[in-house]
């Protein structure tokens, strides 16, 4: 550093330091519009849909669109809920989402821990078959997956979400593994000479050094849950069994013109509320967990 | 003498220890073999049958492949559209995160508030997505038509128009680009100051550094990020699924979707093996493929230990 400023000190460029201070705050400026602009055209689809979400019919239609709607018709959200029972959607989705939540943080730090802080022999060859099944796709083993599941009398049944989700993710796997590495081994060793076992090594001492790890697989795989379409499409055809995914896309089915954009959003919104509410709870662990897990090298 | 008394006596340690690792991944090693290693093994048998779940499967051989390559007019569109969606909407979804990642790299008040604002879409399920979107490019009603109208041009056929619909979906994808952009963030505050300090005092402008020091610093971070992105956009299915359904004029067939039709909405169980098995074998080309073409391009820092 030392080095450096010597360097620029004794650089002809001198002068640039005076051209320096307009430009500088041009510069500024410029970012500070650029960075307001996209954002808020990130924001505007989803400020469109609250809106909407709280407009009577005619200010639906309106030309011009109308973004602050006056008067605000708050019945929009009971009335879309009561459409289809989106209570009971909603506690499948809790149910689905916190079940598999809970196998995939478990399933993942065991088998990481497997992977990362013992020594065996063949451990790499099948840590690198774990990440070679990340590129296959899941619509590679959509069609015997279905059929075996069917052959085991698991359709219309959340069995075939949740138990993969215990037998462990290859990214969370990965993820945990990353983050595993990092911790000292010697922490470790203190434990085995004091007479741990493994399982306790886990417990105690690489568990709640992981914590921001675990929170941000455990986010992913609450919001993968919540996201999830394609599996409960074909897994489930009861509708008293369905998540809200596909409770959503049975009240566009049968949303009628009259108050159906309204309704849509409001729905809309109220499926996106407990994800974000979620994500603002442990954002700092999120992104914190982020730069560490290592997912950036 | 020692080797042999130490082999007598490393074994069995060995074996506690080989033991003791199958235990601790054995719950992964259950879902591999059940999950994964079978489906594929069957979805490969499968392929090469008549099936439709109602009667038992009746080989026949590569008909489903031939049938596939040879007779299946509407297999090229899907082809087609596909590559178009990988090919554009994998580079255009890179690029707008890792821009607006060095966007929200500069120091700024409220910075948080910002990457929270970019980041809330990758929260939103793709089925709400679906809907937010489908009332946005609305052709009478939505927010870009309904503006369009006022000031009397002529509105834009988002998604009922077989050329603009993929570069609407294209344009979806690149709305949630949040965990990528967090991503990119982590990467971006990772390369080290003295680097721009250096290029600084030899006298590189901004856009110099960002081209000769933050790219290069970061491309292990956008290979990673382009990969997942492209597996992914391979099995491209929900938003298109519910806002298109393949259409208009089957521009947004894609691969994903006209295989989940062939399974389970005609029920032809072995055509759509064989079709699961194409997409695996291009995903893995596709794989190799970049991995080819990035690995002078990648830098590591510390010779290649990640």
């Amino acid at each position: 550093m030392e080095i450096l400023n010597a360097k620029r000190k004794s650089a002809i460029n001198v002068p640039t330091r005076v051209r320096f201070a307009p430009y500088t705050v041009l510069r500024r400026l410029i970012l500070y519009v650029t960075v307001i602009s996209f954002s808020l055209l990130f924001a505007a689809p989803l400020i469109w849909m609250i809106s909407t979400s709280l407009k009577t019919d005619p200010q639906v239609y309106h030309v011009p669109p109308i973004w602050i709607p006056n008067p605000i018709r708050l019945a929009n959200y009971p009335e879309a809920l009561s459409i289809r029972p989106f209570g009971i959607f909603t506690l499948n989705t809790l149910r689905y989402a916190l079940t598999s939540t809970v196998g995939a943080v478990m399933s993942a730090a065991v088998v990481a821990y497997g992977f990362s802080r013992l020594q065996w022999p063949g451990r790499n060859v099948l840590f690198f078959l774990c990440l070679a099944t990340m590129m296959i796709p899941f619509q590679v083993r959509m069609v015997p997956l279905y059929i075996t599941f069917k052959n085991l009398d698991w359709l219309n049944s959340y069995k075939p979400l949740i138990i993969p989700a215990f037998l462990g993710i290859p990214y969370y796997i990965f993820l945990l593994r990353q983050f595993f590495l990092t911790i000292p081994q010697e922490l470790s060793d203190a434990a085995r000479v004091d007479g741990a076992n493994e399982l306790n090594i886990l417990l105690r001492i690489i568990l709640p050094l992981a914590k921001p790890a675990l929170a941000v697989v455990g986010l992913l795989q609450f919001m993968a849950a919540w996201d999830n379409f394609l599996g409960p499409l074909i897994y489930l055809s009861n509708e008293s069994l369905f998540p809200i995914a596909l409770g959503l896309r049975q009240l566009r089915s049968d949303s009628v013109e009259a108050l159906m954009w309204p309704y849509m959003m409001a729905a809309s919104t109220m499926t996106i509320l407990p994800v974000v509410v979620l994500f603002f709870f442990v954002q700092r662990t999120f992104v914190e967990g982020i730069s560490i897990t290592g997912i950036k090298g | 003498m020692g080797v042999a008394t130490n082999r007598k006596f490393w074994a069995p340690r060995q074996q506690r220890e080989l033991l003791k690792g199958l235990l601790f991944v054995s719950p992964w090693l259950l879902g591999f073999a059940g999950f994964t290693v079978y489906p594929i093994l069957a979805s490969l048998y499968y392929s090469l049958t008549q099936y439709d779940i109602l009667r038992p499967p009746r080989f026949i051989g590569l008909a489903n492949y031939h049938q596939l390559f040879f007779q299946d007019e509407v297999f090229r569109f899907v082809l087609y559209n596909t590559l178009y969606l990988v090919v554009i909407g994998v580079p255009a979804g890179v690029v707008t995160a890792f821009m607006v990642a060095s966007l929200l790299n500069n120091e700024m008040k409220l910075r948080p508030l910002f990457r929270t604002l970019f980041f809330v879409p990758a929260l939103v399920p793709a089925v709400a997505a679906a809907e937010v979107w489908r009332w946005v490019y609305n052709t009478n009603f939505g927010v870009v038509n309904s503006l369009l109208k006022w000031g009397g041009m002529s509105i834009i056929p988002f998604l009922s128009s077989p050329d603009l619909a993929k570069p609407s979906l294209i344009l979806i994808h690149m709305w949630a680009q949040g965990t990528a952009i967090v991503i990119f963030l982590a990467a971006l505050q990772d390369v080290p100051r003295s680097l721009y300090d250096a290029a600084l005092v030899d006298g590189a402008n901004l856009w110099h550094r960002f081209w000769n020091v933050t790219i290069p610093m970061c491309t292990p971070t956008i290979l990673f990020v382009a990969l997942t992105s492209m597996i992914n956009m391979f099995q491209y299915f929900t938003i298109g699924w519910l806002l298109t359904e393949g259409g208009p004029n089957q521009s947004t067939e894609f691969y994903g979707i006209y295989l989940y039709r062939n399974a389970f909405l005609f029920f032809k169980m072995g055509y759509a093996s064989a079709l699961s098995w194409i997409l695996f074998l291009i995903i893995v080309a596709f794989t190799i493929l970049i991995f080819r073409a990035s690995q002078r391009r990648v830098y590591y820092a510390g010779d290649g230990e990640s």
